[in-house]
């Protein structure tokens, strides 16, 4: 026991005695610790949105409007709602489909409501204002989401089987259109993987960066105390007990360091993030880790570095 | 040593089959000119330096054969005193010597005990607060000899213990080595200081160019029951230092 004492206060000596090193290698742990804890969020975030999308991907059928007689119209041609009758008609056909997991279906009215919505929270009412009242450009759809995304492309051909002539005809002559957000979800797939990749470097870089510098520092120790780790030779200390204070040295910057960059991201959580929950939803989306297993990751990650920085250079400094 | 041969990286051939023997208890002096290969020797006793051929043995063991894990442990068995006293500015007298000990785990208790003791032998039980740019060279130089001594090593050797002394600081520092001598360890001093030398009138192995070119007894061998008061006063009748200080 007396020997652990007399390491923390043999490392904490040397801190005091060569302040500046120490301090510089403080903040370069304190920086990275901030940064990457600002980045894990952020990389949680992504990834957990990016699953959202790929769980919304699916097929939008669109139909077509019908004139007064029940007629399909050309697709551009604003008409009537078809009769619910041949709604629910092709509502089975759908279902009916291998791989199918859900039908929807958003009729005309929805639609323009869904629309309207999307606008009022934008405060742009002025746009859906325009709509003719009587007349909704708008068509009902359904919303068909398959059991597996991989199935998408089998279920898209189940509803435009190839016609007569080769081409891809819709089993009903009700469809209009078919959407997919499978698109949408390849853009939104692929900004966030590179947004996570690049996160990935720059939090690996980070680490290295702030592991060198530990490094340097203890380095620096070692040539300012050179004098008293001959001494600890001559007298025959053993390499370990020479090894130790260092350690300890290194430790401490990297627990200060981490501590330091843990106090202000609480402030940061507080003070920015917390108010901002209600009016970004992603932030309170729940896909980020809560705050104290953050900041004992970031901790011990930290001291797990400044303690490699501190042996490394040790192993090399150090021969005896 | 047993036909021991140092040669250094670039073809520099420190020491050249040097045998020599060295008793328990007995007081050695090593001399010879600058560059002769002394330091080399004392640096092979201590495992600082490998022999490129031959033995070192201490107290029958090849300590060139020892593993590094073991090396440490050699050292806590060998006193070593340097010409540039190697002591820790930023710790004051007490420190220092307890130094010496806090790193081979003793116990507090026995630091206590020892520390003190040591001062005591070297004549600065007065001054244990102080720090070493508060003492003058010989007193740093007998700081340095407790930390070496309190340990109670069976060997110690001084490499150039009174370089930078004048004449009487220097009979003060061998008058404490003969006083750790005569507790029964071995010293081997390593010194240019051919005056002093001759008046210890103790063993002198003389190296040039790597080699022992003399091992004798210097003038004729005093007994050993002279009392390090009689010894510092019949060195200074003999190199003719007047000024008489506190013997230790």
């Amino acid at each position: 026991m007396g020997r652990v004492f007399f390491f923390i206060g043999e490392g904490l000596r040397a801190l005091r005695r060569s302040a500046a090193p120490g301090l510089a290698s403080i903040v370069t742990v304190g920086v990275t610790v901030l940064l990457v804890g600002v980045l894990i969020p952020i990389l949680q975030a992504t990834n957990g949105k990016n699953n959202d999308v790929r769980d919304e991907v699916g097929l939008r059928v669109f139909l077509s409007d019908v004139s007064s007689t029940g007629q399909p119209l050309p697709a551009g041609n604003i008409g009537e709602q078809a009769a619910p009758a041949q709604v629910n008609e092709l509502r089975s056909e759908l279902q009916a489909i291998p791989h199918v997991k859900t039908v929807s279906f958003v009729s005309k009215d929805q639609a323009k409501q869904i629309l309207s919505q999307r606008f009022e929270t934008e405060n742009r009412e002025d746009i859906t204002a325009q709509l003719p009242g009587h007349r909704n450009p708008l068509p009902a759809s359904f919303n068909v989401t398959p059991d597996d995304l991989s199935n998408l492309s089998s279920v898209r051909a189940a509803i435009t089987p190839p016609g007569a002539n080769g081409q891809p005809s819709p089993i009903s002559p009700l469809i209009g259109d078919i959407g997919e957000s499978r698109d949408d979800a390849k853009t939104i797939t692929t900004v966030s993987s590179a947004i996570r990749i690049s996160l990935i470097v720059i939090s690996i870089l980070l680490a290295i960066v702030s592991l060198l510098l530990v490094a340097n520092t203890i380095r620096l120790s070692i040539y300012a105390r050179r004098r008293e780790v001959e001494v600890m030779r001559l007298v025959g200390a053993t390499n370990w007990f020479i090894r130790w204070p260092f350690m300890v040295e290194g430790l401490v910057c990297g627990l200060i360091g981490a501590l330091v960059a843990i106090g202000l991201l609480f402030l940061g959580k507080v003070v920015v993030l917390d108010p901002l929950k209600h009016s970004f939803q992603w932030i309170a989306s729940g896909h980020t880790m809560g705050f104290m297993p953050l900041a004992l990751v970031l901790l011990f990650g930290a001291m797990a570095i400044s303690a490699m920085g501190s042996g490394f250079t040790l192993r090399r400094f150090l021969r005896i | 040593m047993r036909k021991v041969t140092k040669v250094y990286p670039g073809g520099h051939v420190a020491l050249e089959h040097v045998s020599l023997r060295v008793d328990r208890g007995e007081f050695v002096f090593l001399v010879g000119p600058t560059g002769c290969g002394k330091t080399t020797l004392i640096k092979t006793l201590i495992r600082e330096l490998q022999p490129t051929e031959g033995e070192v043995l201490i107290a029958g063991r090849d300590i060139s054969s020892l593993s590094d894990k073991k090396v440490p442990q050699l050292r806590r068995r060998i006193g070593t005193v340097f010409q540039d006293y190697k002591l820790l500015p930023s710790r004051n007298v007490y420190d220092n010597v307890a130094y010496a000990l806090q790193v081979i785990g003793t116990s507090r208790s026995e630091i206590r005990r020892k520390v003190p003791d040591a001062l005591r032998l070297v004549g600065l039980a007065d001054k244990v607060k102080n720090f070493p740019d508060q003492l003058s060279g010989g007193e740093q130089q007998r700081l340095s000899v407790a930390r070496a001594f309190v340990n109670h090593p069976p060997l110690l050797l001084a490499d150039e213990p009174t370089g930078n002394l004048d004449p009487n600081t220097s009979i003060g520092i061998m008058q404490v080595l003969y006083r750790i001598n005569r507790t029964g360890t071995t010293v081997v001093v390593v010194t240019h200081d051919r005056e002093m030398v001759d008046k210890m009138r103790r063993r002198v192995i003389a190296l040039d160019q790597g080699r022992v070119v003399r091992d004798q007894a210097a003038g004729t061998y005093t007994a050993d029951d002279e009392s390090t008061r009689e010894f510092a006063a019949r060195l200074r009748d003999e190199m003719g230092v007047d000024d008489e200080r506190p013997s230790y």
